[in-house]
């Protein structure tokens, strides 16, 4: 960039200038705010509980005792499980829509999967209500149970609306997110990779296992790490199916609470100062957790983007 | 032998791409036909004219959730649109690489990838609670809130996109830089600037969470924008899990429009963005 270079300004070219500078630091500016207010009004409650709000298992409002760990678990166990559904499912895609796919399968299959991301998350809430909990209940928590019914997890009578049927709800949410940043770093993978592995006599397989892969590996980590930063903050359809009950149980069939499901239903019935300093207290360690998750993946997909050798891309 | 196991191994890993892929795509028909079924027999002329009727009678709509829809995301669109296309301008032609644009960018992305629900959060304890009452206008900043990284990453893409000779051409005519860009590089992006706008209304018009403490939500016609404010999202969401049938059947219908909707924009986005290309 030739920085040197002064242009002719005049008083419109300053004021633009000035204008789109104001609206960059603007966002900066926005993103300190948010943090700032929620600290604020988190505050109250951080002083009175510390870290015991953490570790706490009991959420009784009427008793004036606030501990989060229901939610921070219910939250854990369904991000995980949306996961471990959609990491290797997403990275599939990806897979199939860049190595395998002609052109037209490709727009039209990569539409479709962009449309996934599309539908509003109260609508897989709703549909959770009346089509996925139903199923679960009476088709597959009892086979699992029936089958696996040895591991823990898959103990217990059959609800529905659980630990499962979120992670299972988060992990269709998440699956166009993953399979779009692998798209994207595997599509910075350079041709020649590819060729000099076909070259050598690799099939299909070996060639994305040792040419592709290995090249896009931290970015998939990176989208993989925004995956799990949705689904950490994913609230509406969550709530819908989770079940909404502050209880810690090993099942995944089980009713359950998430960190933002508990502030989506309480917050507007948060009926003293302290009970909403710590819904608000809530929301901060998610957008805490969030920021981290972020900028970590962002410096992975970054890592990938650049490429080893510096290349033309991005 | 070897070559044997190899081509059976490339084969069956093909496989199972195509298969997941196949499985990724399940539960899109499996939404999309739920909700066109149930919609459309709960859809009527009633649900875009009529106000919701009390629980258990039938024959009420939407028409209120639908009208605060559209407001609320046009207050959105009102302060995201220009926020955001002005500080992508910022970040691609006045300062790409000083420590203040990685900055921005580096917040825009933060922005991107926080919950929305913490947006309805900031946004009661800073707006609703100093004015004292839940409102559309809250509701629209809330929006606003979503919509401003998301165009400020697409008008980015898009103007990236615009080889510099174009800039250095303007220059050489001796056209001022400001100039530059109102008439020739933002006319030459625009299409692809007006999708990623188009593509940021779908996302935040299917936004519940960021509402239901900003706007709240209303039975009745707002009087004004500082009024309490319903919303299809929010409305499907009270709707659903409410426990009258008539209210399930109304939620599917909302859901079918709000779908409809978020389809509609992101197709004619696309299309607008195929026929630059060509």
């Amino acid at each position: 960039m030739s920085k040197k270079i002064k242009y002719k300004t005049s008083f419109g070219d300053q004021l633009m200038w000035i204008l789109t500078l104001l609206m960059a630091i603007s966002v900066l500016v926005l993103m300190v705010w948010m943090g700032w207010q929620m600290y604020h009004s988190a505050r109250p409650s951080i002083q009175r509980f510390g870290f015991s709000f953490i570790i706490g298992r009991v959420w009784d409002p009427v008793k004036e005792q606030f501990g989060a760990l229901p939610f921070i678990y219910g939250t854990i166990v369904t991000s995980l499980i949306a996961l471990l559904l959609a990491a290797p499912i997403g990275l599939s895609v990806a897979i199939f829509l860049n190595e395998m796919a002609l052109s037209k399968v490709r727009t039209v299959i990569g539409f479709l999967v962009e449309m996934l991301a599309a539908i509003p998350s109260v609508v897989y809430g709703l549909w959770g209500i009346f089509v996925l909990a139903p199923w679960l209940r009476e088709t597959v928590e009892p086979g699992l149970a029936k089958w696996l019914g040895f591991i823990p997890f898959f103990k217990g009578s059959p609800v529905g609306f659980g630990m499962l049927a979120g992670g299972l709800i988060l992990a269709i949410m998440i699956l166009p997110t993953i399979a779009a940043i692998s798209r994207e770093v595997m599509a910075a993978v350079p041709n020649m990779q590819r060729e000099a592995a076909l070259a050598l006599g690799a099939t299909k397989w070996e060639m994305i296992r040792l040419a592709v892969l290995p090249y896009a590996k931290s970015g998939i980590m990176g989208g993989v790490m925004l995956g799990l930063g949705r689904a950490l903050g994913e609230t509406m359809a969550v709530t819908m199916v989770i079940g909404n009950r502050p209880d810690i149980l090993l099942s995944l069939f089980a009713p359950a609470y998430s960190m933002a499901a508990v502030i989506a239903n309480e917050f507007t019935e948060a009926t003293y100062d302290l009970y909403l300093s710590a819904l608000v207290e809530i929301g901060l360690i998610l957008f805490g957790i969030t920021l981290i998750l972020n900028v970590f993946a962002r410096l992975l997909i970054w890592s990938v983007a650049k490429g080893p050798k510096g290349g033309s891309l991005v | 032998m070897n070559d044997r196991l190899r081509n059976y191994r490339n084969w069956m890993m093909l496989s199972i791409f195509t298969i997941a892929t196949f499985i990724a795509l399940i539960p899109l028909f499996g939404v999309l036909s739920y909700v066109v079924k149930n919609g459309i027999s709960a859809l009527s002329l009633q649900f875009f004219t009529n106000l919701p009727k009390a629980m258990g009678l039938s024959g009420g709509g939407m028409a209120n959730a639908i009208v605060g829809t559209l407001i609320m995301v046009f207050i959105a669109s009102l302060i995201g649109i220009p926020i955001g296309i002005l500080a992508a301008i910022y970040l691609t032609e006045y300062d790409r690489h000083s420590w203040l644009s990685v900055g921005v960018r580096f917040a825009t992305d933060v922005l991107t990838g926080i919950p929305s629900i913490i947006v309805g959060i900031v946004i009661y304890t800073a707006v609703v609670l100093k004015m004292g009452n839940f409102s559309a206008l809250a509701g629209g900043f809330a929006l606003s809130i979503i919509m401003i990284p998301l165009i400020i990453r697409s008008t980015e893409e898009m103007l990236k996109l615009i080889s510099h000779s174009i800039r250095e051409a303007g220059y050489a005519l001796g056209i001022s830089k400001g100039k530059t860009i109102l008439r020739i590089i933002l006319p030459t992006a625009a299409k692809g600037i007006i999708t990623g706008a188009m593509l940021a209304v779908a996302r935040v018009a299917g936004e519940t969470a960021p509402l239901l403490f900003t706007a709240l939500g209303n039975q009745y016609w707002a009087h004004s924008l500082n009024e309490p404010m319903a919303s299809l999202p929010v409305q499907i969401f009270q709707y659903a899990t409410s426990p009258y049938k008539e209210w399930h059947q109304q939620a599917w219908a909302g859901s079918l429009v709000l779908i409809s909707l978020v389809i509609i924009l992101n197709l004619s986005a696309r299309f607008a963005f195929r026929s630059r290309s060509n």
